[in-house]
């Protein structure tokens, strides 16, 4: 499973790239293995405003539906379009081409809250255990 | 030499169809009683069954009846009913079903025997029937995308206002419907609305602009009274607010009248039933729905769409899955878990059989003659209460003359609407004649006779449509509706496409908890009698005598079996009887001014419908914990219903359980429940282990559904119909549906209409009365522990080979059993989907797959399965499991194999190139049987993610078909 180490990553299967003060989010590589084949995902619009734990889209493979939780709170400045005609890309790239959102961050120190790649290695393993 | 002299019960043996439903023989049953280790039956039911739940009371039913004798019984009810010639319209209008569509689709088991096509490499022909009827709805309605059928036109509506709920960006709460829909659709839609705290708001759409929070409308397509309305205007107003335009249309008017995508419609729904399929005094039939591509995700119901397959030829699936219930639970847009596949599959064959200009002359001819009949009653002196009309003439008739006329109509046959005192309504249809308007204008001529002459009438007779209202776009353009109208065609047609599905005509369906038991075919007769479906839902209570005694008599034999005290027809599903259940105990709970009772337990292994029609109902979905056997975690249970004690409504549970399992606890939670004020509500999908032993009214439920499309032998029909029937104990009865139609149907207090209908598929009950009539109690008795038996049979042969899951006390499985794929597929890479196309090579229909657990197969064989065939499924699991053994030992390739590889068609082995390690024997005839009946699958393994990624939903253009 990959774990890229210098990202973020939050309980509910999501990652976090830091690029200043915004943050680009996507579904971890355990997350899209669980889920199957990506066939669509639902993203909000530019300007939306998201909440950290609550939910801010929906991914859907053939067999199952997967809220999407924002790990930090914010306003979504982009949407990866991209994913409306290749959501294949959440299993091929789930970290590169297949990320899902970039939020400008409302307030940064919930970074605090999220795991590094070591403590959500171990996390994952403990719930498939 | 003397032989003993039988008695003449032995030689009338009028149990005789006990031993052609339950196939295997007395011998049979002592011989597999001994592979488990039991004596006798009797000894398996006290060893499987806990007992605490075992029935002391009998079957009080009549004896079992030899199969005339059963047909000759139903035939007296059937003769105390009157086939007088509706013309009440309202959604249902009599039709012609052409006899090769009647004999080779209808009465065909090869058609009505299939289950739901979640196996799209055996169910390719149905479901290229069911893509041509999206079709054919996506043409006539003018809409981008349609499903594969939906329950009822009411229901139908229901749904598309929770769709367009999802899906408008209108965040208001009010629905608009014109008081011109059908007046069963505005109470289906009314009821569903409710305890969704939508309020409809039901007016004149000529009055004026909508208020601001209406999020949708409602428009009836031509009007209920026949009067076609323009609703352009409205659609752009409603748009201007963000309200979403449904309109509910008349499938045969749409060849004549601008279709709905035309004038701004944002879903279109209907009744289909007029193509092609029998009144069925309700059903069934199949509704349709049809809407803009970007609400293809909110669609409820099943769609059939393209995908391509192992070697990227076509190939036809479900498409968009994850909408449904089974996997978005409580979060689903519907709980709708069936469709009304077999009477889709007639309606889309009524149009491949007569083509657009087959349908445009029926809708043709019936427009002229309610052109003429209008033009023959003006020139008496009528006056028309509407100038534009597609079928239906609504003529006033002065001061209270409408009782007068419909009398003296009934004197000649004939039944008419009453649309208030002084109107009366008369819907035509495909089977009116010149005969049919002569009679009528002698009904309402005063003296009887009518100074009028047809011929002279009808030359002269006007189009009735309003011109900027016709028609002008074509429609069933495609290939598959213009080609096969000689009958040797239609025919060949219909066969082609039968046999490329698996059906029990050619082996058993062991599917968990589907109970694909027989359908013999005298259950089937009475069905097409014109005494049962020839009738109007709404023709009169005293033309119906028959049919309202024939279920009584049913509704006392299922309150017999399940300890009941009273049935409610109507529900026409599984999910529709869950939903009817849970309203009527919000109606008890409302009735002790209780109503802030909202929450509804539901365990975590409950199929997905459960929490599905929960939310439906308005209630708030709690989740109970169960233990690694998917039984009821006691201790969680106990624990939430003293939480929410003052606002528990409801548990709902399936017993036996999801897993198959007889709980022991089950008495115990149902106590746990009434104790903190809630009442329990049993999913009967699994009833097929407990009728005759055991009575759900007994040993705590408070209502439960029935699946009559399962333990009652009503066919699958490849997808629908279904009847789910509920029963109540005596003090939920004052709640069951009643119906705003037809009088005493349900109590004055009951919860108000869940169906179009009054008694849901009333058509088909026939089928369950003749099962029950046939078995008799003591059938039926055998025919559960035979069940029973057969399940443990399968499980203790395939024991040493595959790990059976989830037995109960002693050892037993209940009627299903579950085998663990899960750690085959860590040694070996296999996983139960390949085990599932695989099993498509010996000709058999796959085990449930991962339901209730992931990576498992549960099987379900019935006691309608002989030995022999157990064995052959037998011998194919064990076959297979010595590849799966092989692949985990590394003597087979893991990648190349025949599991991974299966299905194998005939092209595969046609090929000249075999470049596989094993042979071409192996793949497609694995043992010695299999030859002798080869099933060929007409493609190779479907690509599921390729399909919902690239969703076509409707029939390829021709070049694609070579």
């Amino acid at each position: 499973m990959e774990l890229p180490s210098g990202l973020k990553y939050s309980r509910e299967h999501e990652w976090v790239r830091v690029e200043g003060n915004i943050a680009v989010i996507g579904i971890t590589d355990f997350a899209q293995s669980e889920l199957g084949d990506v066939v669509y995902v639902e993203l909000p619009e530019v300007g939306t405003e998201v909440e950290a734990n609550n939910t801010f889209g929906v991914v859907e493979s053939v067999k199952a539906v997967s809220d999407l939780f924002a790990p930090v709170s914010g306003v979504v400045v982009e949407a990866n379009t991209t994913l409306e005609d290749q959501p294949e890309l959440v299993n091929s790239e789930p970290y590169e081409d297949g990320w899902m959102i970039r939020v400008e961050m409302k307030d940064d120190s919930e970074l605090s809250d999220l795991l590094e790649a070591d403590s959500y290695r171990a996390y994952t393993e403990e719930e498939s255990g | 030499m003397s032989e003993s002299r039988l008695s003449l019960e032995n030689l009338e043996n009028r149990g005789e169809f006990i031993h052609r439903h339950i196939a295997p023989s007395d011998a049979d049953i002592e011989s597999m009683l001994g592979v488990i280790g039991l004596d006798s039956l009797d000894d398996l039911v006290e060893k499987a069954i806990p007992s605490s739940i075992i029935s002391d009371t009998k079957l009080n039913l009549a004896a079992p009846r030899a199969e005339q004798q059963a047909l000759a019984d139903l035939g007296s009810f059937a003769a105390r009913n009157q086939v007088f010639k509706s013309m009440l319209g309202m959604g249902y209008s009599d039709c012609h079903t052409p006899t090769v569509i009647l004999r080779n689709i209808l009465e065909n088991p090869g058609w009505y025997t299939a289950y739901t096509p979640y196996q799209p490499e055996i169910s390719q022909g149905r479901m290229e029937a069911l893509l041509n009827f999206q079709t054919m709805i996506m043409d006539l309605t003018g809409m981008e995308i349609a499903n594969a059928s939906l329950l009822d036109e009411g229901t139908a509506a229901a749904e598309a206002m929770t769709m367009v709920m999802n899906a408008s960006r209108n965040k208001g709460r009010k629905f608009f419907i014109s008081k011109d829909c059908h007046p069963q659709t505005i109470e289906v839609v009314r009821t569903r609305a409710e305890p969704q705290d939508i309020e409809v708001v039901v007016g004149d759409h000529r009055d004026g602009a909508l208020d601001e929070d209406v999020f949708g409308v409602l428009l009836q397509y031509p009007a209920t009274g026949g009067e076609i309305f323009d609703y352009a205007d409205f659609a752009a107003k409603a748009h201007e607010t963000d309200a979403l335009v449904v309109v509910a249309a008349d499938i045969l008017a749409l060849a004549l009248l601008k279709p709905p995508g035309e004038f701004g419609a944002d879903v279109v729904v209907g009744n289909s039933q007029r193509f092609g399929v029998p009144l069925g005094f309700g059903g069934p039939h199949a509704a349709y729905l049809a809407t803009r591509e970007q609400y293809k995700r909110a669609m409820p119901g099943r769609i059939v769409g393209v995908s391509i397959d192992a070697d990227e030829n076509p190939a036809l699936r479900l498409s968009l899955q994850t909408r449904e219930q089974h996997i978005r639970r409580e979060r689903a847009t519907s709980n709708i878990c069936t469709a009304q596949v077999l009477l889709a599959v007639i309606a889309s064959m009524y149009g491949v059989y007569h083509g657009p200009t087959g349908v445009g002359r029926i809708a043709r001819r019936t427009h002229r003659l309610s052109g003429a009949l209008a033009d023959g009653l003006e020139r008496m002196g009528f006056s028309l209460a509407a100038d534009s009309f597609f079928d239906t003439v609504a003529v006033r008739v002065g001061e209270g003359g409408a009782a007068r006329i419909v009398e003296k109509a009934a004197q000649r046959r004939m039944n008419l609407r009453v649309l208030d005192d002084d109107t009366i309504g008369i819907a035509l249809d495909e089977t009116t004649g010149r005969e049919e308007v002569e009679v009528l204008w002698e009904v309402f001529a005063e003296d009887g006779s009518a100074p009028i002459s047809f011929d002279e009438v009808e030359a002269e007779a006007a189009v009735r449509i309003p011109e900027s209202l016709r028609r002008t776009s074509p429609y069933m353009t495609h290939p598959v509706f213009n080609s096969y109208h000689a009958e040797h065609e239609m025919l060949r047609y219909i066969y082609r496409l039968q046999e490329k599905d698996i059906a029990l005509t050619r082996s058993m369906i062991p599917l968990g908890s589907c109970t694909m038991k027989l359908n013999a075919t005298t259950e089937m007769i009475p069905v097409t009698w014109e005494e049962f479906g020839g009738i109007h839902p709404f023709a009169p209570e005293e033309q119906v005598r028959g049919y309202r005694d024939f279920i009584a008599d049913l509704e006392f034999m299922l309150a017999e079996c399940t300890g009941f005290d009273s049935i409610s027809m109507q529900p026409n599903s599984g999910a529709q009887g869950e939903y009817a259940g849970l309203l009527v105990i919000r109606k008890y709970h409302e009735s002790k001014n209780e109503d802030y009772r909202n929450i509804c337990l539901i365990p975590s292994s409950a199929h997905g419908t459960n929490p599905a029609t929960a939310v439906m109902a308005g209630f708030e979905v709690v989740v109970v914990g169960c233990d690694s056997d998917g039984n009821v975690d006691i201790a969680d249970l106990r624990e939430k219903a003293g939480k929410f004690s003052e606002k528990l409504a409801a548990l709902m549970i399936t017993y036996p359980s999801t897993h198959g399992v007889f709980e022991e606890g089950i008495v115990e939670i149902c106590d746990i429940i009434h104790r903190n004020g809630g009442q329990v509500y049993m999913d009967g999908a699994n009833l097929n282990a407990l009728v005759g032993i055991c009575k759900p009214g007994e040993f705590g439920p408070d209502v439960s559904h029935m699946n009559l499309h399962k333990t009652f032998c009503i066919p699958h029909g490849g997808g629908g119909p279904g009847m789910g029937p509920i029963g109540v104990v005596k003090h939920l009865s004052p709640y069951l549906p009643k119906h705003s139609v037809v009088a005493g149907v349900g109590p004055e207090t009951g919860v108000d209409a869940i169906s179009a209908a009054p008694w849901g598929s009333a058509g088909i009950l026939p089928i369950s009365w003749m099962y029950i009539a046939m078995m008799g109690g003591v059938g039926l008795i055998k025919a559960t522990q035979v069940a029973i038996l057969n399940a443990n049979y399968v499980a203790r042969r395939l024991e040493p080979h595959y790990e059976v899951l989830y037995k109960g006390a002693n050892g037993m499985v209940a009627h299903e059993c579950i085998i663990d794929i899960r750690p085959l597929q860590e040694a070996s890479g296999v996983t139960n989907e390949d085990i599932a196309k695989r099993l498509m090579d010996y000709g058999f229909h796959a085990p449930t797959m991962s339901f209730p657990v992931a990576g498992t197969l549960m099987i379900e064989p019935t006691e309608s399965e002989s030995r022999e065939e157990l064995d052959r499924f037998c011998d194919a699991m064990i076959d297979i499991r010595r590849d799966i053994q092989e692949i985990a030992d590394g003597l087979m390739s893991a990648e190349d194999n025949a599991l991974k590889n299966a299905p194998h068609t005939a092209s595969d082995i046609a090929a000249d190139e075999w470049t596989h390690p094993y042979s071409r024997e192996k793949a497609v005839f694995p043992l010695p049987w299999v030859r002798a009946a080869k099933y060929w699958p007409p493609v190779k393994r479907v690509n599921n993610p390729y399909g919902d990624r690239n969703l076509v939903c409707s029939c390829l253009p021709v070049e694609n078909y070579a």
